[in-house]
């Protein structure tokens, strides 16, 4: 019993690097491609109608999410901030939290469902229905022709929606806190510009390019190496997502803890309350 | 000089052997059908010889060049000099017919689009087929996508077309037609063919010679009259389309404990 145990834990793991490295294996082949050309035509031509669906047809998701997580900042925020009187500095925290934390993790949780799912059903049908192969028998790389583009996409689009998540989220809470809580207009303004400054904007999108990145990769791998039938492209989307979460909150884990030393060296230590 | 040949290939998935230890040679201009049970490992056979599958153990040649142990890239110009045709079609659901069959000239020449647009209407016009170049692959009924595929794998004018159960899923009509389709194209381009099926009267009417795969060894290797002389029982249950007793066993069984009703 114990040498089955030990076995099992052996193949697991096995499995587990080998599946790790089958990943990277990827990675490279997609960033190879991405530098021997992505910019000719014939790649552009691939590129424009995935940019429309992963970008245009995300908008109103994305637009809903920030514009909501604005409004829920400023009815949360606001009781703390009444009490100790501080309630027209509420324009500072919720537009700290939006561009820096909540906004990106937010629209790219968000991406990762709606597009990260839809390119891991899409590419994971066209493996169990064997164009993937018919591609590869017609000499044509997959790769090239069908990862490189979705990946592009998602590198350039997740920033661009992330700051009309921004946008949205700002407004959104800016419509509660002046609107139906009764913060003075131009305070909230005023701090929410003290709050922020173009490093932390940056910051935001900064992160929300490897969010893309990890998106686009992760569900187009998982599409390619689909189970059989409709099971295996379910079970596949279901992976997809949440791996494309957890490495968005890893990533963001990082990357708050990087920029923030980068900005300490650059700047020092700078506090929201003046 | 054989144009293909396998030397002792071994495959196997997991715990599964698929197969164990093929030897294989196609000469050039002819058709080859590979007959065997369900999962005996035709279609994997098939996958090894344009590298799709890499084998286990054993050498896959094309033209006397090794290919199975070729980089990815490499073996892309290889494969230019293939036609498959897959068991499903394998159409890009995404594009029109037209696109489809256009897809190999655009990714592998440089013809202007008037040429391209007449080598598909060419194409079309040899499967029967003149004008569905506008519809999408889901508004075609099964044997029609089984010909647009297979206008799709002759676009670049291969030298070796492989056929993935050609015949499965149609009705005899539309199977007739796709058997008549192979024979036309071997008659017309000079390919040489190897069709992976387990239709009997298919594999009689386009082989002039036949291998029928079992436990992933070959126990058949001989043309169309020969298999019909055949004394071996496995081959003759399979030509017969006779079930084994013991295949027969489990339903006997069943059947035997079937509570009967007065």
């Amino acid at each position: 019993m114990p040498t089955a145990v030990i076995e099992r834990i052996g193949r697991n793991t096995n499995d587990a690097l080998a599946a790790f490295g089958a990943f990277w294996c990827f990675t490279g082949r997609v960033l190879g491609w991405l530098f021997r050309g992505a910019m000719a035509w014939r790649n552009m031509r691939l590129l424009l109608p995935q940019m429309y669906e992963i970008g245009v047809r995300s908008v109103p998701v994305i637009a809903v999410t920030g514009a909501f997580i604005g409004m829920v900042m400023a009815v949360e925020t606001h009781t703390q901030f009444k009490t100790i009187g501080q309630e027209q500095r509420l324009g500072s925290i919720i537009v700290l939290s939006v561009v820096k934390q909540i906004g990106p993790v937010l629209a790219a949780v968000m991406l990762a469902g709606r597009v990260g799912g839809a390119l891991t059903a899409e590419l994971g049908t066209m493996n169990v229905t064997e164009q993937l192969d018919a591609m590869r028998v017609m000499g044509a790389d997959p790769i090239r022709y069908l990862v490189v583009p979705r990946f592009l996409a998602c590198v350039i689009l997740t920033p661009i929606l992330t700051i009309y998540s921004d946008l949205l989220g700002v407004l959104g809470g800016w419509f509660i806190a002046v609107k139906a809580l009764g913060v003075p207009n131009e305070p909230f303004w005023f701090y929410a510009q003290q709050g922020v400054d173009t490093w932390q904007v940056m910051e935001g999108l900064i992160k929300s390019v490897f969010f893309g990145g990890a998106i686009g990769l992760i569900s187009c791998y998982k599409g390619f190496n689909s189970g059989a039938g409709a099971a295996g492209v379910g079970r596949a989307c279901t992976e997809a997502f949440v791996a494309s979460f957890i490495s968005i909150i890893i990533l963001n884990f990082f990357f708050a803890q990087l920029l923030k030393d980068w900005y300490i060296a650059i700047y020092g230590v700078q506090g929201i309350f003046g | 000089m054989a144009l293909i040949e396998l030397r002792n290939l071994h495959k196997r998935f997991g715990r599964l052997v698929v197969l164990d230890g093929v030897d294989l040679q196609v000469e050039a201009g002819q058709t080859l059908v590979i007959i065997g049970a369900s999962g005996t490992g035709k279609s994997v056979l098939l996958k090894h010889i344009v590298g799709l599958l890499k084998p286990d153990q054993g050498e896959v040649w094309f033209d006397g060049q090794r290919i199975d142990s070729l980089p990815e890239r490499q073996l892309m110009e290889v494969r230019r000099r293939f036609g498959f045709l897959f068991q499903m079609g394998a159409l890009f659901d995404s594009l029109t017919v037209h696109e489809n069959i256009a897809f190999p000239l655009i990714e592998h020449t440089r013809k202007s689009p008037e040429e391209v647009r007449r080598i598909v209407q060419e194409k079309l016009r040899m499967i029967g087929l003149p004008d569905v170049g506008p519809k999408m692959p889901a508004d075609l009924s099964g044997g029609q996508r089984k010909r647009v595929a297979l206008a799709r794998a002759i676009a670049l004018d291969p030298q070796v077309i492989l056929y993935d159960e050609p015949t499965t899923g149609l009705d005899p009509i539309r199977s007739d037609v796709i058997n008549e389709l192979i024979l036309k194209l071997k008659r017309e381009m000079r390919v040489t063919s190897i069709v992976v099926t387990h239709d009997m009267h298919s594999a009689f009417k386009v082989a002039d010679r036949i291998v029928m795969l079992h436990e992933g060894k070959i126990a058949f290797d001989g043309t169309p009259a020969q298999i019909r002389e055949s004394d071996n029982a496995i081959v003759r249950r399979f030509v017969l389309g006779e079930a084994s007793p013991e295949e027969l066993g489990a339903l006997h069984i069943a059947a035997s404990a079937t509570p009967s009703r007065r």
